[in-house]
């Protein structure tokens, strides 16, 4: 039987530490993991909470990334709750495994802590590794500081292992701009955490010798489609188990999770859009403006996917002009959140003027007076009533001016 | 499983593709014979891979000193024994790769390979005869 750990109302912990304490309370069964940063410290927390016996379960040390998913795949089909944490290069290395996990419908957590993929090398903050997992058909949930990527971190293994839902949940986190930035966190106790987070439910065990079950089998054109297809179909409807578990959450703690995220949108007419720790950044931004008396609002996803779709649209239906920041280079095209809010615009029957901003690859620095840059050119937009500037943007670049279209 | 598995649509089929070896459970499965178990549709019992096979093991009876040896070996569980007697081959799940041919001990050999287009009574009666040891 795991000791109890004394926690504080408040404790001070950093995005790490936090992710950390919510897969002790989650009481994971096997993390299997290797170390890279900004990540090492969830599993390395993880580890010492196991060694001083606050956890009963297995540490794995594997040989790379994609030993560590491996494991937890395995461990998972065998019937046990499973977990870990990676960055970057090692989520680079994950992919593969990560597309079998989710083609498995194994409720895997990872917490991922995002950082830009090499070449040149980097060990800082941006979307890269976020964006190379969009389409493994994981449940994405992202968090903007240490408090929501705790909170989401012990949602993430609810909502994945719901029997309407059985599909791993990816918990997103910024590189040292949240995952080593202390702030005050407040935890629950040890009993309400692992109450609230339940009994993990085996599905089609392999340990069931009597009833023997293969998992990960080749299904070729006769069957492959139908398989994917069931799996969409579930991750699309994942939203209803999301959105009950963020009610469960809120008359727990009184903390309010939604789909989107908004920020003074109610009588906003320009917003910016981002992910990560910039939105908080923008919403500083957004109050300086308003104390020009510019309507300024700020709008995130706190769930990538299942993409939310209709609430993305509710929440730009009233908007002049809005800025989809992208943190992960766009590779030859618009940034990927671009495209997505636009198609979901399009469809709405509505025409702000969206503009692309690629911004802080690889750690760099974006400040409060980029994002007051970026709102004076969506106001210059709303009030001209047409587009001023490029569509797409390089903001916080040195050099000549790089736009496009 | 009332429907053919080829007609199942995306609803039907398990998450995941987890594919269940019975269509029912069977405690103490390894006292149960393979052809007394209730192998589901998925199973790969029920899924010829014999047209993989350039070349067949043919088993004769007059040699075999039912050693197992070839049960033991064999990779696909294609040797078919009862009771400690070897019986034969199962040609639906072997693919000729002639472990068993390799690791049987009698002389002459109890199991040896044939062309695939080859009648088995024609294969005994090429069969050779003891080969003496040499000095």
């Amino acid at each position: 039987m795991a000791k109890k750990y004394e926690l504080n109302e408040v404790e001070v912990w950093d995005g790490n530490m936090a992710a950390a304490q919510a897969l002790r309370q989650a009481q994971v069964d096997v993390v299997a993991a290797y170390p890279i940063t900004p990540s090492t410290p969830i599993v390395q927390n993880y580890s010492q909470f196991l060694a001083d016996g606050y956890v009963d379960g297995d540490f794995i040390m594997v040989e790379s990334e994609h030993s560590a998913m491996s494991g937890c795949v395995a461990a998972s089909a065998a019937g046990a709750r499973a977990a870990t944490a990676t960055s970057s290069q090692g989520f680079a290395l994950m992919v593969e495994v990560l597309y079998q996990a989710s083609g498995m419908r194994l409720p895997i957590v990872l917490t991922v802590v995002n950082r830009a993929l090499a070449a040149p090398l980097n060990v800082n903050g941006d979307h890269s590794d976020m964006y190379l997992g969009r389409d493994a058909g994981w449940i994405n949930l992202c968090s903007y500081n240490p408090q929501e990527a705790y909170d989401l971190t012990l949602m993430a293994f609810k909502i994945g292992e719901d029997l309407d839902v059985r599909l791993p949940v990816m918990v997103h986190q910024d590189g040292f701009l949240c995952s080593h930035t202390a702030q005050n966190v407040r935890p629950l106790q040890d009993e309400v955490a692992t109450e609230f987070v339940g009994e993990y439910k085996p599905v089609n065990s392999m340990l069931d010798v009597s009833n023997p079950v293969t998992h990960g089998v080749q299904t070729e054109e006769d069957w492959h489609f139908e398989h994917k297809a069931r799996q969409h179909n579930d991750l699309m409807n994942s939203k209803k188990v999301i959105k009950r578990v963020f009610e469960e959450f809120k008359d727990l703690t009184g903390r309010e999770y939604d789909f989107v995220y908004k920020y003074k949108m109610d009588d906003a007419d320009i917003a910016i859009f981002a992910l990560g720790t910039t939105v908080e950044s923008a919403q500083v931004a957004a109050d300086k403006m308003r104390e020009e008396g510019i309507k300024a609002g700020v709008v995130s996803l706190r769930v990538l996917r299942p993409f939310p779709f209709e609430e993305v649209q509710d929440a730009f239906s009233n908007i002049k002009a809005v800025a989809v920041m992208d943190r992960s280079a766009p590779g030859g095209t618009f940034g990927a959140l671009f495209n997505e809010i636009s198609a979901a615009m399009l469809a709405a029957g509505k025409s702000p003027i969206i503009l692309n901003y690629i911004y802080g690859l690889g750690g760099r620095d974006t400040t409060i007076e980029h994002l007051v840059d970026i709102y004076r050119q969506l106001d210059e937009c709303a009030k001209a009533g047409e587009r001023k500037y490029p569509l797409q943007q390089f903001i916080g670049l040195r050099g000549p001016k790089l736009s496009f279209y | 499983m009332a429907k053919d598995i080829k007609d199942l649509g995306w609803n039907e089929l398990i998450p995941g593709a987890a594919l269940f070896s019975f269509t029912e459970p069977v405690e103490d499965v390894a006292e149960v014979p393979m052809d007394e178990r209730p192998y589901a549709p998925t199973n790969s019992h029920e899924y010829s891979v014999g047209d993989w096979r350039v070349e067949k093991p043919v088993f004769n009876r007059d040699y075999c000193i039912d050693c197992q040896f070839c049960w033991v070996f064999c990779p696909d569980m294609s040797i078919l024994s009862r009771d400690k007697k070897m019986i034969g081959v199962i040609y639906d799940h072997c693919k000729g790769c002639g472990i068993c041919v390799e690791v049987c001990p009698t002389n002459p050999k109890s199991l040896l390979m044939f062309p695939e287009h080859m009648d088995n009574d024609e294969a005994l009666s090429k069969w050779p005869s003891k080969e003496e040891k040499k000095k």
